[in-house]
C-alpha cells in the first residue's frame, strides 16, 4: 500500500553509522541515580527509605495519580538516599532523585510466573503493563498501560507500530528489530491483543533495508499485522505525521489520536511491553545509540537506568572534550549542561557532538524565502510566528498557530538565515505552560477571596440575625415579664 | 552557567552567502553571453554597477553601525548591483549605473531597514526611478556589437563611451525589438509586417538583438533558472505561473487578433521576461512564502506584464509589473498561507479535499 502524502519536512543526512553494531550489555555502575520523574505526568513517590535493602527489580517508587509510572531498582544492593540531583533537561535544574548503590550480586526479586499472553483479558495485559512500568520509549515516555485504557475505551481499528527511526545517527529501534525480532514481534502481537484485534501495521523507514526484511518474516505468521516500508524523510516518525501517511487522516487539532481510532506505539515500548507482560520484567535497562566523533566505540548499548552519562562516555570512551553532549536525537534531542545526569527511560540516544559536528550558524537577518514554510510538516509560517514572539505577541503567534507546532526543528535546520526558530517556539510554549499556571493560580486566590467574602457576608448576616434573634428574644422577654407585671399588678389591686 | 544550545544541533546545508553564490552562477552565462554581445563599454557598466551596489552597502552598513564585512560577505549586495546591470541599457553612461546602485541599496534596501526588510525589489525599483527621470538614457539600445567582429570597439574607444556617454548616436542607435513593435503598431502598422524586417526567434533566443544584458538571450537566463530550480534555490511556482500565465494570455490574443497581438513565443523570448520570471520576480525577500502564494504573486506579474506591453506606456513592463505585485505581497501573504494539520481550513480548501478524496 502507498502512504498518504505528508507536508513538508526534511532530509537531514542520516549519520547511522551504528545500524551494524551489535547491541551490547554495559555493566552496571556501582551507583545509580533514578529520577523519581522519568516519564509524562506526576512523579513517582517513593516506597523505599534510605537504607533499605533492595532486590533487581524491586519496585521502589509508585506512580501516583492517573497518569504516572512505577519506578524499579535495576539492580540488587540498598537505596542510599532521595535526593535532589539535576534533571535531564536543558535547564539542568534539580529535581528528586533516589540513589542505589549496586552490590554487584544481582539477586532478583521473585518475578511473577510467565504467562501466556494470550489467555489474558485485555485489561489484565495493561495492568501488567502498568505494573513494570513501561512508558512510550521513542522519547514521549507516556505511560503506556494508560494509552492501552485509553484505547480500550475508545474503539481502536488500527495500531500503528513506529519503527520510523526517522532522528539521524539513532539506530537502537533499528537493532532492535535486527537482532531481536521475535521479542518484538511479540510485544507487538500482545499489543494488538490488548486493544481487541485492530489491523496492525509496523511502519519502517525505507532506509533500514534488513529490519524491514526480518519483520516482514516475521509478521508472516501474523494475520492482522503487516510490515509497511515508509520513505526515509524527517520527521516520518513523528505521531501526527505517521498517522497522516498511513491513514490519510489527520488528528484533529486539540484532539488525540485515539479520537479517530488510532494507537500508536513505539518498536523500544514493545519489546518492554513484551518482557513486562510475557516475562514479568519491569523495565529497568534500555537501548540506547551511543554515537557521535568524540566517541571512540559508538554503538548500541543496553543500559540500566540511571546510569550517568559520564559513566556511560568513559565506559565508551572520548577521543576528544564534546563541544555538545545531547540526549537524544540531534532534531529534537536535548543538549544538557554536563554529563552528571542519569540515562532516563525516555533517553533513545547520548551524543557527544565534536565542534566540527555541531551546527554553529551565524545568524544572518531573515530573508523570507520561505524554506521554513515549505519545510514545516504542521503547515505553520514559522517566520512569522518567530517574528511575532521575538517581540513578545504570543496571543499573536498562538492565534497562527503556536500550539500546533510539534517542535520538530525542521524549520531551524532549514533556515539559510541560521535563525533558531524552533528555539523561539520552545519558549512561546513554555510561556503559555507558565501563563497556564499563573491563570490557574490566579483563578485559586479568586476562589478563595469570593469564598471568604461570601463566608465574611454568610457570618455577618448570621450575626445579624443572631442580634435580631436575640432582640427579639429580649423584647419578647420583656414583653412577657411587662405582661406578667400587668398581671401582677391587677392581683396588686385586687 | 552556559546555558545550553535549544535544538536542533545539525544545520540544512544552505547558508544566504550560498544561496546568493548559486543566483551569480546561475546569472554568469547569461551575463558573459551579453558582455560578448555589446563589448567593452558593457562590461565597464556591469562592473561599475555592481562595485558601487557593494560600496553604498559597505557605507550604509557603517552608517547604521552594523558589521560591515559580515555583512557584505553574504553577497546580496552584488547580487542586486548585479541584476540592476542586467537591466540597463549596456552603452549607458557610468553615472547611471552608479545612481542606479546608490538607489536600489540605500533607497530601495537600507532605508527599509537592510536585509529582508524592504517592500520592494531594489534593482526594480532603481530601474524604475532611472526610466522616469532619465528617458533618453535609459532608452538608448544599440545594435550587437560582438567581440572579435569589425563593429567591435577596442578598449579605450569603449571607457570613452563608458565615460563620456555616445558621441554619435544615431549611427549606432537601434530600438528594441518590443520597443519597435510598439512605435509601429501605434502607426498603424500591421503586427506581422513589423515583425518581418525585426523579428527573428532564434536571435531572440541567443542573445544577438539589442536590448539590456538581461534581455538578450533568453535560453541562457532559462538555463540559468533551471538550474537555480534544480538546486532548490527557487521554487517552480513563481517562474512557472508568470511565464504560463503571460504565455495563456498571449494565446488567447493571438488567436483573437494576430495582427495585433503576438504569439506565446514572440512574448516569451521577447523582453526581460526570462530573466525578470526567474531572477526577478524570485527575489525571496519581495515575494510571498506560501506556495500557493508565489502562484498568485507569478500569475499576476504575468498578468501586469501582459498589460503593460499591449495597452501601457511602455514596451516592457517587468519592472513595474514585479514592483505593484511586491507591493500586493503582504496582503497575499496574510491571505494565503497554508492549512495547518488538524485544522478544517477555509470553505475552498475543503471544497478542494473532496474533490481529490473523490
Amino acid at each position: 500500500m502507498a502512504g498518504f502524502p505528508i507536508r513538508g519536512g526534511v532530509h537531514p543526512e542520516e549519520r547511522k553509522l551504528t545500524s551494524d553494531i551489535t547491541i551490547m550489555r554495559v555493566p552496571t555502575p556501582g551507583r545509580l541515580i533514578l529520577p523519581l520523574k522519568q516519564h509524562i505526568g506526576a512523579p513517582a513517590k517513593p516506597c523505599r527509605v534510605p537504607g533499605e535493602i533492595v532486590y533487581k527489580g524491586a519496585l521502589v517508587a509508585r506512580g501516583q495519580g492517573n497518569v504516572s509510572a512505577h519506578i524499579h531498582a535495576p539492580c540488587s544492593g540498598y537505596v542510599e538516599d532521595i535526593i535532589d540531583w539535576p534533571a535531564p533537561h536543558p535547564s539542568g535544574l534539580p529535581t528528586k532523585a533516589m540513589v542505589v548503590i549496586n552490590d554487584g550480586r544481582e539477586i532478583r526479586e521473585d518475578v511473577s510466573v510467565p504467562v501466556n499472553p494470550f489467555y489474558l483479558r485485555p485489561e489484565v495485559i495493561a495492568e501488567r503493563v502498568a505494573q513494570s512500568g513501561v512508558v512510550g520509549l521513542g522519547g514521549a515516555t507516556f505511560p503506556a498501560a494508560v494509552k492501552l485504557t485509553l484505547g480500550q475505551s475508545h474503539r481502536t481499528p488500527v495500531l500503528i507500530i513506529n519503527g520510523c527511526e526517522c532522528e539521524p545517527y539513532l539506530t537502537c529501534d533499528d537493532r532492535l528489530m535486527q537482532e531481536r525480532t521475535q521479542d518484538v514481534m511479540g510485544g507487538i502481537s500482545i499489543l494488538a491483543q490488548a486493544l481487541n484485534g485492530p489491523e496492525t501495521i509496523i511502519a519502517i523507514e525505507e532506509n533500514k533495508p534488513e529490519a524491514i526484511r526480518l519483520m516482514h518474516k516475521a509478521a508472516e505468521k501474523f494475520g492482522n499485522i503487516r510490515v509497511m516500508p515508509v520513505p526515509t524523510r524527517y520527521p516520518m516518525g513523528s505521531e501526527k505525521q505517521l498517522i497522516e501517511f498511513i491513514t490519510g487522516r489527520q488528528v484533529p487539532a486539540g484532539k488525540l489520536s485515539a479520537d479517530i481510532g488510532v494507537m500508536l506505539h513505539n518498536i523500544a515500548t514493545a519489546y518492554a511491553v513484551n518482557r513486562a507482560v510475557r516475562e514479568g520484567k519491569p523495565l529497568t535497562t534500555r537501548i540506547v545509540t551511543v554515537a557521535g566523533e568524540a566517541i571512540v566505540r559508538p554503538g548500541n548499548y543496553e543500559i540500566p537506568l540511571g546510569m550517568l552519562i559520564s559513566d556511560l562516555l568513559e565506559f565508551c570512551g572520548l577521543k576528544e572534550d564534546p563541544a555538545r553532549i545531547v540526549m537524544g536525537g540531534p532534531m529534537m534531542g536535548q543538549a544538557i549542561p554536563h554529563a552528571g545526569i542519569p540515562v532516563t527511560k525516555g533517553c533513545n540516544g547520548v551524543l557527544a557532538m565534536s565542534a566540527a559536528e555541531v551546527a554553529r550558524r551565524v545568524e544572518h537577518p531573515c530573508i523570507r524565502c520561505g524554506t521554513c514554510v515549505d519545510a514545516c510538516p504542521m503547515g505553520l509560517s514559522p517566520l512569522t510566528m518567530a517574528r511575532l514572539l521575538m517581540r513578545d505577541k504570543l496571543d499573536a503567534a498562538v492565534d497562527i498557530g503556536l500550539k500546533d507546532c510539534i517542535l520538530c526543528g525542521s524549520c531551524s535546520f532549514a533556515c539559510p538565515s541560521g535563525i533558531p526558530l524552533a528555539h523561539y517556539f520552545n519558549y512561546g510554549k513554555g510561556e503559555l505552560v507558565s501563563r497556564a499556571q499563573q491563570k490557574q493560580k490566579d483563578d485559586e486566590i479568586k476562589r478563595l477571596i469570593l469564598g471568604r467574602q461570601v463566608r465574611m457576608e454568610r457570618q455577618e448576616k448570621e450575626r445579624e440575625e443572631a442580634m435580631a434573634r436575640r432582640k427579639a428574644e429580649i423584647a419578647a422577654r420583656k414583653a412577657a415579664q411587662a405582661a406578667a407585671e400587668q398581671a401582677d399588678k391587677p392581683m396588686e389591686v385586687a | 552557567m552556559i546555558i545550553p544550545p535549544s535544538s536542533p544541533h545539525i544545520a540544512g546545508p544552505n547558508s544566504v552567502q550560498t544561496v546568493m553564490l548559486m543566483v551569480l552562477l546561475a546569472l554568469l552565462p547569461g551575463t558573459m553571453s551579453g558582455i560578448y554581445q555589446f563589448g567593452w563599454p558593457a562590461l565597464f557598466l556591469f562592473l561599475i554597477t555592481s562595485a558601487s551596489a557593494v560600496a553604498f552597502e559597505a557605507t550604509c552598513l557603517k552608517i547604521a553601525g552594523k558589521p560591515v564585512s559580515f555583512f557584505c560577505m553574504d553577497l546580496s549586495a552584488l547580487v542586486t548591483g548585479w541584476l540592476l546591470a542586467m537591466t540597463l541599457p549596456p552603452w549607458a553612461p557610468w553615472w547611471i549605473g552608479v545612481l542606479g546602485s546608490f538607489c536600489a541599496i540605500v533607497i530601495g534596501k537600507h532605508v527599509f531597514g537592510g536585509l529582508g526588510q524592504n517592500l520592494f525589489n531594489p534593482a526594480m525599483l532603481a530601474r524604475t526611478i532611472l526610466l522616469v527621470s532619465f528617458p533618453l538614457e535609459m532608452t538608448t539600445w544599440i545594435a550587437p556589437r560582438p567581440f572579435g567582429t569589425p563593429q567591435s570597439l577596442d578598449v579605450s574607444a569603449g571607457w570613452s563611451i563608458t565615460a563620456n556617454g555616445i558621441p554619435n548616436l544615431d549611427a549606432v542607435s537601434s530600438a528594441s525589438v518590443l520597443g519597435h513593435v510598439r512605435t509601429e503598431i501605434g502607426m498603424g502598422h500591421q503586427l506581422p509586417d513589423i515583425l518581418v524586417s525585426m523579428y527573428d526567434p532564434v536571435a531572440s533566443a541567443v542573445g544577438s538583438i539589442s536590448g539590456s544584458l538581461g534581455e538578450t538571450s533568453a535560453v541562457l537566463f532559462l538555463l540559468g533558472g533551471l538550474f537555480l530550480m534544480a538546486k532548490k534555490i527557487i521554487s517552480w511556482h513563481i517562474p512557472v505561473a508568470l511565464l504560463g500565465s503571460v504565455a495563456v494570455l498571449a494565446a488567447i490574443f493571438h488567436l483573437i487578433d494576430p495582427l495585433r497581438y503576438g504569439d506565446p513565443l514572440f512574448h516569451l523570448l521577447s523582453g526581460g521576461l526570462m530573466l525578470g520570471a526567474f531572477f526577478i520576480a524570485t527575489d525571496p525577500v519581495t515575494s510571498p512564502v506560501s506556495s500557493m502564494g508565489k502562484i498568485v504573486f507569478g500569475a499576476g506579474c504575468g498578468l501586469l506584464l501582459f498589460i503593460i506591453r499591449n495597452w501601457g506606456g511602455y514596451p516592457e513592463g517587468m519592472a513595474f509589473a514585479v514592483l505593484l505585485m511586491n507591493a500586493a505581497t503582504p496582503l497575499i501573504d496574510h491571505y494565503i498561507k497554508p492549512r495547518i494539520y488538524g485544522h478544517e481550513g477555509s470553505a475552498i480548501g475543503r471544497y478542494f479535499r473532496q474533490l481529490k478524496r473523490g
